[in-house]
C-alpha cells in the first residue's frame, strides 16, 4: 500500500532535482568552490604552516640556499677556482667579504659555490634513503608475517652499524684512490643511504601497520581492490606524512654527514668545493686563519638547522594532536 | 535479477561455517557451525552481543578476515550456487562489490581520508566498469543523490571529514551500491550514529533494498533496529546460531532463553520506574568455552542436561530453529 506513494515521491523529487540541476546547479557549484574549498589534510597543513613564523624563517633560509645552488653567480662574480697565492689566508676585507684561503681562493665565492655539492649529496642521499627504506617498510608492514620478520632483521643489521664507523669502513673499502667527482658522489650517496634506510623503513613500516588496520583498507578490499591498488591508493598517501617529516630532517642531517665524511677525507675528493672539504682545508689553520673555518661552518650549520626546523614545523602541522 | 541463479538454491548460503583464531593463549573457536541463507529481496538480521561472531561471519563472507590469526576450518559459502571458499582470489575479487558489498560500522574510518568522496566512488566505476572520469563522477553524483545527500553535485568534491556522521554513512552506502551488488551486508550500520539518524539510515536501507530487490544481511546488536526492517532473524551466541525465526514469531514467542532474555532487557516505555532487566554474567571466553550449551552459566532455565551436552538445532515448524533442550517447553508454556 505504502510502496507506490513512496516511489512516486522519490520520482517527483528526482524530477525536480533533474529539472533544477541543469541551469542553476552549475552556477552555485562553481561559486562556493572558491570561497569554501574542500579541505584535505595537506591544504589544512598548508593553511596552518603559512602562519607559523618558524616555517617562514626556515623556508626563507632554504629558498636562499636553493638559490645559491641554482644560480651562484647571483651572489658573487668571483671565480671560486681562481687562486692567487699572494693573498693566501688574508682576513676578510671589503674586497673579499670572507677573506681568502690557503691557496688564495676567494672564500665568499667558494662558500656560495660549495652549497651545490653539499645540497646535491643531501638531496640524492635523502631520495635513495626514502625510496629504499620506504619501499621496504611499506612491503614488510603491509604483508607482515615471515617476510616482515626477515626484512626487519636485515634492517636491524644495518641499523646496528654506528654511522661514522660504518661510513669509514664502507668508504675506505669501496672508494677508489682518485675518484672523479661523480664517482665519489655516487659512492658517498650510496654509503649514506645504506646506513640510513633502516630508519626510513622503521618509520614507514610502523605507519603502514597502523594504516593497514584502518577500516578503509578493509573496505577497499571488500570492494574488490587488488593489493597493488591498496598500497598505491590507500597505504601510500596515508603513510606520506611521517615520511615527509623524516625526509626533511634527514636532508639536513645528510648535508651534515657529507661534511663530516668529507672532513675525514673520505667523502668528496679534495679538488671539489663543498662545505665539508672547506672545513677539512681549514683544520690546520684554525688559529692563524679562523675565517677559513667559521664561514663554511656557519653556512653548513644554518642550512642543517633550516631543514631540521622545517621538518619540525611540518610534523607539527601534519599531526592534528599537536595543533 | 534472478535469471542466472545457477544452483537453483538461495542467492547466498552459508553452510556449517567454522572459524578459529589462533592466539598466543590458545585457539579461540569463534564460529562453530554457522548456517543461514539469504534470498533475493530478503533481509536477514544477525543479532548478537559483542564477541558472538557476527562481524567475523560478515568478514568471512567478504573474504576480508585477517588470516592469520583467523582460519576457516570448515564450511562452505555459496554465492549463486558456487562455493566462494574454493574460488581463486581473482574470482572472489570479481564478486566483491558487484555481487556482495559491505557497509562498515564506522563510516569515517571506512572512507579514505585523503581522497574526496566523489573520487572514491568514481574510482570503482572507472576500474570495474571502464567508465571515463567524467561519466564516473556523474554517476557518483547520481549515487549520492540516490542515498539522499542534499547538494550531491557539490558534495562529491568534499573530503570524508567534511561530512556529518549520518552523511558519511550515506556516502558509504552509495559507495557500496556503485556496482549494483545483489547482496548487501551491513555490519552494524547505525551503531556509531545517534537515534534519529539511525532511523533515517535504516529507512534508507530498507527502501534501497526494496527498490533494487537486493538480499540484505543486517548485523546488529540492537533489537529495536531490527524489528521494522528484517524478514528473518538469526540470533547468535558464542559463534553459533541459537535461534532462527521470522520477525513476528521471534518477538511474539522467543524459543531460546537467550532471545527471551534479550527481549526482556530492552527498555520499555510502559514499565517506567522499574529496574531494567539484564542478562547476568559475561559472554563466554571462547578460549575456554563452558561445557555443554555455552549459555548455561547465564541461563535461568538451565538443567543438568545443558551442562553435559551441546544442544543441536531443532526444528520447531515453519523455518523456526532453536538450539535449546527446552525450546518446545517454552512454546507450550507461552
Amino acid at each position: 500500500m505504502s510502496e507506490p506513494t513512496i516511489a512516486s515521491q522519490v520520482e517527483v523529487r528526482h524530477v525536480e532535482a533533474i529539472v533544477g540541476e541543469s541551469p542553476s546547479a552549475e552556477a552555485p557549484q562553481q561559486k562556493p568552490d572558491k570561497a569554501d574549498k574542500p579541505r584535505s589534510l595537506w591544504s589544512d597543513a598548508w593553511y596552518d604552516l603559512r602562519r607559523r613564523p618558524l616555517f617562514i624563517v626556515a623556508s626563507a633560509l632554504i629558498a636562499l640556499v636553493l638559490l645559491m645552488v641554482l644560480v651562484p653567480q647571483l651572489f658573487t662574480s668571483a671565480d671560486p677556482y681562481y687562486a692567487d697565492l699572494a693573498r693566501s689566508k688574508q682576513l676578510p676585507s671589503a674586497n673579499a667579504w670572507f677573506g681568502y684561503d690557503v691557496q688564495g681562493h676567494d672564500m665568499f665565492s667558494r662558500t656560495i659555490y660549495a652549497s651545490r655539492a653539499s645540497v646535491i649529496v643531501g638531496l640524492l642521499a635523502t631520495l635513495f634513503t626514502v625510496l629504499v627504506g620506504g619501499a621496504a617498510g611499506m612491503i614488510s608492514g603491509f604483508y607482515g608475517g615471515l617476510l616482515d620478520a626477515v626484512m626487519s632483521r636485515i634492517a636491524d643489521v644495518f641499523f646496528g652499524l654506528p654511522f661514522i664507523l660504518g661510513g669509514i669502513i664502507i668508504l675506505t673499502t669501496f672508494r677508489s684512490d682518485s675518484p672523479t667527482l661523480a664517482e665519489a658522489m655516487l659512492v658517498l650517496v650510496g654509503t649514506i643511504a645504506m646506513l640510513s634506510w633502516p630508519v626510513a623503513m622503521r618509520i614507514t613500516r610502523s605507519a603502514a601497520i597502523t594504516v593497514k588496520q584502518q577500516d578503509y583498507v578493509k573496505a577497499a578490499r571488500a570492494l574488490g581492490a587488488s593489493d597493488g591498488r591498496i598500497i598505491v591508493r590507500h597505504m601510500l598517501p596515508n603513510c606520506l606524512a611521517p615520511m615527509m617529516v623524516y625526509a626533511t630532517i634527514a636532508l639536513g642531517a645528510f648535508i651534515g654527514a657529507e661534511a663530516t665524511l668529507s672532513y675525514l677525507g673520505i667523502g668528496l675528493p679534495p679538488g671539489t668545493i663543498s662545505w665539508g672539504v672547506m672545513i677539512n682545508d681549514a683544520k690546520d689553520y684554525i688559529r692563524v686563519a679562523p675565517h677559513m673555518l667559521i664561514f663554511p661552518a656557519a653556512f653548513l650549520t644554518t642550512t642543517v638547522l633550516a631543514f631540521v626546523m622545517l621538518g619540525d614545523v611540518v610534523r607539527q602541522a601534519l599531526d592534528p594532536k599537536l595543533r | 535479477m534472478t535469471t542466472t541463479n545457477e544452483g537453483q538454491g538461495p542467492l547466498l548460503e552459508v553452510r556449517d561455517l567454522h572459524v578459529e583464531f589462533h592466539t598466543r593463549d590458545g585457539i579461540a573457536r569463534v564460529l562453530n557451525g554457522v548456517s543461514f541463507s539469504v534470498d533475493v529481496g530478503e533481509t536477514l538480521a544477525v543479532l548478537g552481543e559483542s564477541g558472538s561472531g557476527k562481524s567475523v561471519t560478515a568478514q568471512t563472507i567478504m573474504g576480508i578476515l585477517d588470516m592469520p590469526p583467523g582460519k576457516i576450518t570448515k564450511g562452505e559459502i555459496f554465492f549463486r550456487g558456487k562455493d566462494m571458499l574454493k574460488m581463486s582470489e581473482e574470482e572472489r575479487r570479481g564478486i566483491r562489490a558487484s555481487g556482495i558489498a559491505m557497509i562498515f560500522q564506522d563510516a569515517l574510518s571506512a572512507l579514505n581520508p585523503v581522497f574526496t568522496v566523489g573520487f572514491q566512488i568514481a574510482e570503482q566505476l572507472r576500474l570495474r566498469r571502464g567508465m571515463n572520469k567524467k561519466d564516473a563522477l556523474k554517476r557518483a553524483v547520481e549515487l549520492l543523490d540516490l542515498v539522499k545527500i542534499p547538494n550531491a553535485a557539490g558534495r562529491v568534491k568534499q573530503y570524508p571529514h567534511e561530512f556529518s556522521g549520518g552523511m558519511r554513512q550515506r556516502a558509504m552506502i552509495a559507495m557500496s551500491l556503485a556496482l549494483d551488488p545483489e547482496v548487501l551486508i551491513a555490519d552494524e550500520p547505525t551503531t556509531a550514529l545517534d537515534v534519529t539518524v539511525q532511523a533515517q539510515i535504516m529507512d534508507l536501507l530498507a527502501e534501497l533494498r526494496r527498490e533494487r530487490n537486493m538480499g540484505m544481511i543486517l548485523i546488529t546488536h540492537d533489537l529495536g533496529v531490527v524489528a521494522d526492517v528484517a524478514d528473518r532473524i538469526a540470533v547468535m551466541y558464542a559463534g553459533r546460531i541459537v535461534e532462527h525465526a521470522d520477525v513476528f514469531s521471534l518477538y511474539r514467542q522467543p524459543c531460546h532463553p537467550y532471545t527471551a532474555a534479550l527481549l526482556e532487557s530492552m527498555p520499555r516505555l510502559d514499565l517506567k520506574g522499574q529496574e531494567l532487566a539484564t542478562i547476568k554474567g559475561l559472554p563466554p571466553n571462547l578460549l575456554r568455552p563452558p561445557s555443554g550449551c555455552p549459555f548455561h552459566p547465564r541461563c535461568r532455565m538451565a538443567v543438568d542436561q545443558c551442562v553435559a551436552e551441546v544442544p543441536q538445532l531443532i526444528t520447531l515448524g515453519m523455518d523456526r530453529l532453536s538450539r535449546c533442550f527446552r525450546a518446545e517447553e517454552m512454546i507450550t508454556n507461552g
